[in-house]
């Protein structure tokens, strides 16, 4: 619960974390998620001004100026803001990226670029506000609708959806979940797991588009999410500063240890589910992207994977860093460069 | 009729032959070995957009009095390719020298011409014991017979060769024992030509022989290049591959890591993606291209223009529109890069015309782009980056390294904040932060849609009309910063010469031509950049008729000049070549007779 007046481990208040005000229709899915947002940075007590939000093009991508407003914002181009999360990256490997983006901008125009930022572990939490539908256009069909799901105009989608979580565990993302917008019990703890992540950390998130989407026969509608969304567990996040996290053994099974040191604790529901099993997790999304069931939480976390810095061999100084007098090569190269030619 | 006067250090040879073949080699030790004797020469590759097994050619100027253009003229055929000999034929005057192989002699069809058969094949498999081997090792006998032809010094290809194979000296032994080969071969059985020959000067000393590329190249890794997205499409590749070799070699930390960051794209759209990306977080980017990849670029381009990021472009141009000659050469992109985009978007460009230029404005262009917080594009074409072209040796730069209008923390904090687009200076660039800067006041939103100064969202027409304004005045602004235009001539004639990049060494040789041969005489100016400078204006105001020479189809240039200077548009008399080879200085000095009416 947050208290007014009540400030965060850096002596932050809820406030300084928010950005302006929402421009989007009342009652939008993705506000829900900005408020989570908010909420896991207070919460963990984020450094605003090394952090960068980035966006494509759509409503999702409208609302990174709606929170953290002490942090630079990027709302980019239509379905590229992979390239600039890319870009950020190389530049300067302290800033924490979170992108927001969208199903249309995401499965659509942004894929080439979305499957390249995962294959290269962009240090990224990448979220895509998924309500099935192209808000900013007035309510077309995006390539996440369901087979089946059809308009308020009646039109009836045709096409198989593409699983952004499928192909992101298939990608080799070593943090993939899925959650509800209307779920922030769920989708903070999931939000600050994946801030802790060092890599890229993919955020599918249901988020019903309350103008073009909410309708009865939509499959992304708030009502059928609610009732045919799957929680696999309860989820609790201790970060690497709470003195508590210790407690919590790493390698156990149902405490996942995050790089920076936290600990995402899995509470078990109904089913035994090991987030660890890429094959599982990729049996699991096959099998339910045969049915109406919506599972939700962490579906795959893995490791071993080398960060984008590590492989490219970066050098531990920030590029955006070096100062003018490190940026400047030595006349050897000129040297070389005279006598080879000569 | 060829004359039967003996020339002296003037020559056209080229040499056809089948691409991957490994031609490559024996022809620039050809070239080189010339180079050596201290005769200005220059190297031309005409290349099909092919791995292996078609035509292919060479052409390698030589003139004493440094006239390295591209001509319309070949002096010695060299045959190799069985599949070009009709074509090569063609190309030959009367009296003019055809070098072939034996295999290939019933193609000839010409009696006319000098011809000296030679029986490369069956030569080869003597120099050569490994079979796998002779397909390359052939090309070094040509270099053998013709240098007994025309007189090229066996040291000097011998020097040439320990050059090229210094690391490899078992290759190096193979070269040197296959010339020597050719060369023993042609001693014995053919005279030396008379009307043509090769003998040592003093114009090459301590001259260099480079393309654009790697020149560019350096450039980029002095003027601070230290983030490179890229997407391979020729002719531009090999600017990339050189930087990156430099990069790798000249900075890396104390610990050996990396002081940049490659990384190869997805896509056009995802390299300038990349670069824009990690300019605004405050690396310097370069991304390279040519038209199609620019033409990808394209949305980019208008957002880093509008947003105002730094991003830099090197456009090496070829043939199109589509994919074109992909390997031949043209001006084809000026328009487009100029307005690359939609809305009201305009661009800076540098257009190096020499080696040292792509030196030179590699290093401004990085500058340039940091200093307007804008796209600029460095746009050479094949020609100049992927021939050999001779200069003098590179100078040190002595321009500092520049970061632009940056904002500290602390400079934030005494000034209680900034607003991101307010032209404070006047100048049209504003002042900007970078991500990471521990302050409260330094952050702002990036967007492409209409802001205010602070760059908060407005939809209002009075706020994008003063936005879009001061961009302008931002774009004049880079008329008074970028390399000013190069004047020859006193000024004084009636007839003004324009050109601009690779154009520049046919354009001198034709204004020598007009003057010899014709009497005309004329001024020339060379532009380096749009927007174009007040002196390039004036020029152009100052002469009655501006002949614009552009290696394009339609004047992409003088359409950019008249539509910001209508008065000058009656004037301009158009001069342009567009067949994919280099220009020559005859194309110019046709095309110049005929408007004079000569």
């Amino acid at each position: 619960m947050i208290v007014v007046g009540k400030t965060n481990r850096v002596g932050k208040s809820i406030d300084d974390y928010k950005g302006g005000a929402s421009t989007l229709c009342k009652g939008c899915g993705h506000d829900s998620i900005t408020s989570s947002i908010i909420k896991a940075c207070y919460e963990l007590g984020v450094d605003s001004h090394h952090l960068v939000k980035l966006s494509g093009i759509g409503c999702s991508s409208k609302t990174p100026a709606y929170f953290l407003k002490n942090s630079h914002g990027f709302n980019s181009l239509h379905g590229r803001m992979a390239t600039i999360a890319t870009g950020v990256a190389m530049a300067n490997k302290s800033l924490k990226a979170i992108g927001v983006s969208g199903d249309g901008d995401t499965a659509s125009i942004g894929m080439g670029h979305f499957v390249h930022l995962i294959r290269r572990n962009i240090p990224i939490v990448y979220i895509v506000e998924n309500n099935g539908v192209y808000g900013l256009t007035k309510g077309q069909f995006s390539a996440t609708a369901d087979d089946g799901s059809f308009l308020k105009t009646g039109e009836i989608n045709n096409q198989p959806p593409i699983d952004l979580c499928a192909l992101a565990v298939q990608l080799g993302c070593q943090f993939v979940g899925r959650s509800f917008s209307g779920d922030p019990k769920q989708l903070v703890p999931l939000l600050e797991a994946a801030m802790a992540h060092k890599g890229t950390a993919f955020l599918d998130i249901i988020s019903p588009c309350i103008t073009f989407n909410d309708h009865e026969g939509s499959t992304k509608s708030n009502k059928h999410t609610r009732e045919h969304r799957q929680p696999l567990h309860d989820l609790d996040f201790i970060p690497y500063y709470d003195e508590t996290v210790a407690n919590y053994q790493e390698g156990e099974k149902f405490n996942l240890k995050m790089s920076d040191g936290s600990v995402l604790k899995l509470l078990k529901l109904d089913k035994d589910y090991d987030p660890t099993n890429k094959i599982g997790a990729l049996s699991l999304l096959s099998e339910m992207g045969d049915s109406e069931v919506v599972v939700t939480g962490l579906l795959y976390k893995g490791e071993g994977k080398k960060s984008f810095q590590e492989a490219e061999n970066m050098s531990d100084k920030n590029l955006s860093e070096l100062s003018i007098k490190e940026i400047k090569p030595g006349t050897q190269a000129l040297l070389d460069f005279n006598s080879g030619h000569q | 009729m060829n004359s039967q006067v003996k020339k002296i250090n003037d020559l056209v040879i080229e040499i056809a032959t089948e691409n991957g073949s490994g031609s490559q080699s024996a022809n620039n030790i050809l070239m080189r070995s010339i180079f050596y004797m201290g005769i200005p020469v220059s190297g031309k590759n005409l290349f099909p957009s092919n791995i292996q097994g078609l035509p292919t050619w060479f052409s390698i100027r030589v003139n004493e009095d440094g006239w390295l253009a591209r001509k319309d003229k070949v002096d010695v055929m060299i045959c190799m390719n069985e599949r070009s000999v009709a074509e090569d034929l063609k190309k030959l005057q009367s009296g003019d020298t055809l070098i072939i192989e034996e295999s290939l002699k019933s193609l000839i069809t010409r009696d006319d011409i000098t011809v000296f058969i030679v029986p490369f094949e069956e030569m080869v498999k003597e120099v050569c014991p490994n079979a796998r081997l002779r397909r390359m090792v052939v090309n070094l006998l040509y270099v053998g017979v013709v240098a007994h032809l025309v007189g090229i010094e066996e040291s000097k290809i011998e020097h040439a060769i320990q050059k090229q194979f210094s690391k490899k000296p078992d290759a190096a032994k193979l070269n040197i024992d296959a010339v020597k080969f050719g060369l023993d071969w042609a001693k014995k059985n053919v005279k030396a030509l008379e009307t043509i020959q090769l003998k040592s000067s003093d114009k090459t000393n301590g001259k260099i022989i480079v393309d654009g590329n790697e020149a560019t190249a350096l450039g980029l890794l002095y003027g601070g290049a230290n983030v490179v997205a890229w997407y391979p499409i020729t002719p531009s590749s090999s600017s990339m591959e050189m930087l990156i070799k430099y990069l790798k070699k000249y900075k890396k930390d104390a610990a050996g890591k990396n002081e940049f960051c490659v990384v190869q794209a997805e896509d056009e759209l995802a390299a300038f993606g990349i670069v824009t990306g990690a300019s605004w977080a405050g690396a310097r980017g370069v991304t390279a291209t040519s038209g199609p990849g620019t033409s990808l670029m394209a949305e980019g381009a208008g957002l880093a223009s509008f947003a105002e990021i730094p991003a830099v472009v090197i456009d090496v141009q070829r043939m199109g529109p589509s994919t074109g000659l992909p390997t031949r050469t043209n001006q084809g992109d000026i328009l487009s890069c100029y307005y690359l985009s939609h809305g009201d978007t305009k661009h800076v460009l540098l257009i190096p015309g020499t080696p040292e230029e792509c030196y030179e404005f590699g290093f401004d262009v990085m500058n340039l782009a940091q200093d307007m917080q804008t796209v600029v594009f460095l746009m050479s074409d094949l020609d100049l980056g992927m021939n050999n072209w001779m200069c003098d040796p590179f100078k040190p730069i002595t321009k500092e390294i520049s970061r632009g209008k940056v904002l500290s923390a602390e400079q934030l904090e005494a000034g209680k904040g900034f607003k991101r687009y307010a032209d404070v200076d006047g100048d049209g660039i504003p002042f900007r932060t970078l991500p990471g800067t521990e302050s409260d006041y330094a952050a702002y939103f990036t967007r492409g849609t209409g802001h205010r100064d602070d760059a908060t969202y407005t939809e209002s027409s009075a706020d994008w009309k003063k936005n879009i304004d001061r961009l302008k005045r931002k774009h004049d602004t880079a008329r008074k910063l970028v390399p000013e235009s190069v004047f020859v001539g006193g000024g004084k004639q009636k007839r003004g010469l324009v050109a601009y990049g690779s154009s520049d060494p046919a354009v001198f040789e034709a204004i020598f031509i007009l003057s010899k041969d014709y009497k005309i005489e004329v001024d020339y100016m060379r532009i380096r950049a749009l927007p174009a400078t007040a002196k390039t204006i004036e020029f152009m105001k100052n002469h009655e008729t501006v002949y614009f020479i552009e290696q394009n189809r339609d004047g992409q240039m003088a359409s950019i000049i008249r539509a910001e200077e209508p008065e000058l548009a009656m004037k301009i008399k158009p001069i342009l070549h567009y067949d994919g080879m280099s220009i020559s200085a005859m194309a110019i000095v046709n095309q110049i007779l005929k408007a004079e009416g000569k």
